[in-house]
């Protein structure tokens, strides 16, 4: 089920946490609000849930305006950071609870809420839990039902909160290749919150990133990653270096730094006017090769091998530079000429 | 208002799910309480509580602010300077500091075996502390006063040494120390066993020694709770009417507490008179707290 | 516990110093009760409680009870749900207010009733007129009663709400619960042990109550008198056992409030 959501704002006394959202999610999607902490993703998840309440702004979901139905009526699937299960119900009450709370008319007799639970425990592969509490049940488990509940609601549109915030790191990964292939096989519209950008990267068709109530940019994995839309994201995904330079005659210039300068040919993007700009390199976006010690301008510091490379701090200047570098004769303390290849720059 | 007695509940700070004051301002009819929220019952909840304060608390309280001044200012002093009146609140007043500054070693050394000390019957006396908190406090007057009249189980031994306790002053503050007992010892409980052990340890590795640790480590930490538990209990002492009025022989002049000139007044119907003797118990215990508070505050340099 | 002798040695030393307090200081009164109560033997301390005003005491503390617990936890319940699932002005205000009658003495709790509903009160010569009586009299006693056992219940729960947080209200919300459906089916399971623990310390002192209802009782025996304010007519006519019968009864609520206070706490930390 689509979501549009159009200049949506909220404060919080005098913190803005969203301002002027524009979003739109097809049905069948799988998108992730990624952002920092405080950056307003949460709170956007909970606008959309009715659980919060925006200041301006539409939201539409199934083409439907929300505005004024309460989150009991809005019939949308919410995951919770901490999962938020009834904790005097038993795994089978908690799944249970959203069809048991329905109107008379609407409510399924009790055999059949008891085989829609079963059926759904056994799809999130935990039938054999059903009698225990959320208490009596590891991390990965809870999370599974606090799923299996959300969904048991047949909700058009789930939302999950830092679903994966809780776990650790070996449970995390099993589980996000799972929540992937669940969200095809039920054919759900799914947003998600996530301060892990690896995460976002392995699940979502498209990633919003957030910064500071704005969406920064919204787009593909692969195009977040190699087009940042600015400097917040580029500084945000993919762990780059970030320097100060110059932008002029075509080429970028470190000075004072000792790099030699980069060609404007050779660099993914820059922006149109020459000036004070920021540029972002990636760590295997480096290149360094040993030299005399009157020729070096860099010192690696420390090198340990990376799947078939080698992973390298080198210290130019007073900084220290994270490469990631192709086998080489480099080793610890070897003086060494330091190059990039390219470079993302963003008017500073 | 009693500030000190708040520290019970934990107040978190702003939760971000706040809603301002503004949102309120442009909401449809009917909504208002939605705006707060998701969570409905605010209205409801809100009106049920303010009716249940108002009409139980704050309406009476207000009877009591107001008709002292029915006597006039002067006749307000005239009322409140009597010799037995001015007797009263000395004793209510220096009777329930000295009963609590007496109790607080007591309440330390209970908390403290209560925290460290791990041993069968624990959990028992654990709950005997909460005993003057549950004991009727008629039940604990009488009790007290069969205990410490001059021929009861520890009246008589103390009367062969001289000392009398039932129907005398010491009486009123014996009975104002066993009220305010558990105030002490679950004010600072909790702060004790937050405690980390580690600062001791360490302490103990830089080679003090246990009454050094003590003293240095222990006692400053403690020291906010000791002074919020010693303002607790002394606010109850003061205002302690039922464990006291059995033992205290109740002698105007000498063992005669404030409530009790109120229950006094109350039965020759000079209600205002009543009525100045509480005003006067209830502002002297907030200025009181307000100034253990206050100190509470300069031992916590924040 | 750990270190060398001297350490052991004052740890049994605090522990043996602790024990002796609580037994002597503490300990001895409740037994001292109980020996007086049964200093003539079973017999007469049974028939000081068969007694028809003893009875007719304990009959109307346990109405006064039953009036007043309820009221006070449902106002409790109400408080604690709007200051702990709502910001709004004045909230910090509202959670001050409902300690307040702890801070105030229970003498004063009675008198603020009579400045109102006496004879000589600001409604007493209306109440008059119309044959209404309120002080001296069951209304009396039940609002003293309130006034003193007031925030009990709202303050074993708000601690507990306000740590628990509103997110499984949320998810029932969000899971198309009703705020009934929410309330009964989620907070209350989630709190019935504070909640009980409160209704039942509420329900102590409610029983046990003594200076505020006896400002506003009048002491009409058989009609208004407590069971606490029937031990100290008995005391004053030096009928020490029965006296001592009714006192001892009313301990034992206390302890029985005590146990199962201790059992409620065991019982999921508290939830």
């Amino acid at each position: 089920m689509s979501v549009i959501i159009r200049g949506l704002s909220r404060r919080f006394g005098s913190a803005q946490a969203l301002q002027d959202i524009e979003l739109s999610v097809r049905a069948g999607e799988f998108v992730a609000l990624l952002g920092p902490s405080g950056s307003g993703k949460t709170t956007l998840l909970r606008i959309l849930a009715g659980l919060d309440f925006a200041d301006g702004g539409t939201v539409q979901i199934g083409g439907v305006p929300m505005e004024g139905v309460p989150a009991r009526r809005r019939g949308i699937g919410f995951v919770f950071q901490n999962y938020a299960l009834f904790r005097h119900m038993t795994v089978f009450e908690n799944v249970a609870f959203g069809l048991r709370v329905r109107p008379r008319a609407s409510r399924p007799p009790e055999a059949e809420i008891a085989a829609r639970v079963r059926r759904l425990l056994e799809r999130m592969g935990i039938p054999e839990l059903e009698r225990r509490l959320p208490e009596q049940i590891s991390g990965g488990q809870r999370q599974r039902v606090a799923l299996a509940r959300a969904l048991a609601i047949e909700p058009p549109l789930l939302l999950l909160d830092e679903p994966f915030g809780a776990l650790d790191a070996a449970v995390r990964h099993g589980l996000r290749r799972w929540l992937r292939e669940l969200h095809n096989e039920m054919s759900l519209t799914s947003l998600f919150v996530t301060h892990d950008q690896e995460e976002a990267m392995a699940l979502a068709d498209r990633v919003a990133v957030l910064q500071a109530g704005r969406i920064a940019q919204i787009d593909t994995p692969e195009m977040v990653l190699e087009r940042p839309a600015n400097a917040f994201v580029a500084g945000f995904l993919g762990q780059a270096a970030r320097l100060p330079a110059m932008l002029r005659d075509g080429a970028v210039d470190f000075a004072p730094l000792p790099l030699p300068p980069l060609p404007r040919e050779a660099l993914v993007s820059a922006p149109d006017r020459d000036g004070p700009v920021q540029a972002f390199i990636r760590a295997h976006e480096w290149r360094a090769e040993p030299a005399a010690p009157g020729q070096a301008n860099a010192v690696l510091r420390s090198a340990r091998p990376s799947g078939g490379m080698l992973q390298a701090d080198i210290a130019l200047g007073e900084l220290t530079v994270e490469a990631l570098l192709p086998a080489g004769p480099l080793r610890a303390g070897s003086p060494c000429l330091l190059r990039p290849l390219t470079a993302r720059l963003f008017p500073a | 208002m009693m500030a000190a007695c708040s520290t019970a509940f934990t107040s978190r700070a702003a939760d971000a799910m706040a809603a301002p004051p503004s949102a309120a301002l442009r909401t449809r009819p009917g909504s208002l309480a939605s705006r707060r929220g998701p969570l409905p019952g605010f209205g409801l909840s809100l009106g049920v509580a303010l009716f249940w304060l108002s009409a139980l608390v704050l309406i009476p309280l207000g009877a009591l602010l107001l008709r002292p001044w029915e006597l006039g200012v002067s006749g307000l002093w005239r009322s409140l300077s009597e010799p037995r009146v001015l007797a009263a609140l000395r004793l209510s007043f220096l009777g329930a500091l000295t009963a609590s500054a007496v109790t607080l070693p007591f309440g330390l050394l209970l908390a403290w075996v209560l925290v460290r000390d791990r041993f069968p019957g624990r959990r028992l006396l654990d709950a005997m502390v909460d005993l003057p908190f549950a004991l009727p406090t008629a039940v604990a007057g009488l009790a007290l006063t069969a205990l410490y009249a001059p021929n009861g189980w520890l009246g008589a031994p103390l009367a062969a040494l001289g000392v009398k306790v039932a129907y005398t002053p010491l009486g009123v503050i014996l009975a104002m120390a066993f009220v305010g007992l558990p105030f002490i010892v679950r004010t600072v409980e909790p702060v004790l066993r937050d405690l980390p052990r580690e600062a001791e340890e360490a302490a103990a590795t830089l080679g003090a020694s246990r009454p050094q640790i003590l003293w240095r480590v222990v006692l400053p930490a403690l020291a906010p709770a000791l002074l919020a538990g010693f303002a607790m209990a002394s606010a109850r002492a003061i205002g302690e009417y039922g464990s006291v009025i059995f033992i205290a022989g109740n002698m105007p002049m000498v063992s005669e507490i404030a409530p009790l000139v109120i229950v006094t007044r109350l039965e020759q119907f000079d209600y205002a008179g009543a009525a100045a003797v509480g005003l006067a118990m209830l502002a002297l215990s907030f200025l009181l707290l307000l100034a253990l508070n206050l100190a509470t505050r300069f031992w916590r340099p924040v | 516990m750990h270190g060398g002798r001297s350490s052991l040695a004052g740890t049994l030393l605090l522990r043996g110093l602790a024990v002796l307090v609580l037994v002597l200081f503490l300990g001895l009164p409740l037994l001292a009760v109980l020996a007086e109560a049964l200093r003539r033997g079973a017999g007469p301390a049974l028939a000081a409680l068969a007694d028809p005003d003893a009875l007719a005491s304990i009959r109307l503390t346990l109405l006064v009870a039953a009036i007043t617990v309820p009221v006070n936890t449902v106002g409790g319940l109400a408080a604690a749900w709007c200051i702990t699932r709502f910001r709004f002005p004045g909230r910090a205000l509202l959670l001050a207010l409902i300690e307040l009658p702890f801070s105030v003495s229970p003498v004063i709790s009675g008198l603020v009733w009579v400045l109102l509903f006496g004879s000589a009160g600001w409604f007493g010569p209306w109440l008059e007129e119309r044959g209404l009586q309120i002080v001296f009299a069951l209304p009396g006693l039940v609002l003293a009663t309130l006034f003193v056992t007031f925030p009990f219940v709202a303050r074993t729960l708000i601690p507990l709400m306000q740590e628990q947080g509103a997110t499984a209200e949320e998810a029932a919300a969000t899971l198309g619960a009703s705020g009934w459906q929410s309330f009964f089916r989620v907070t209350l399971p989630q709190i019935r042990w504070a909640l009980l623990s409160g209704v039942l310390l509420c329900n102590a002192r409610a029983m046990g109550e003594f200076g505020a209802v006896s400002v506003v009782s009048g002491h009409i025996r058989g009609e208004t008198n407590t069971m606490p304010l029937h031990i100290e007519i008995l005391y004053n006519e030096y009928q020490f056992v029965g006296a001592f019968a009714v006192a001892a009864l009313l301990a034992l609520l206390a302890l029985v409030t005590l146990a199962a206070k201790m059992v409620l706490e065991r019982r999921g930390g508290g939830a």
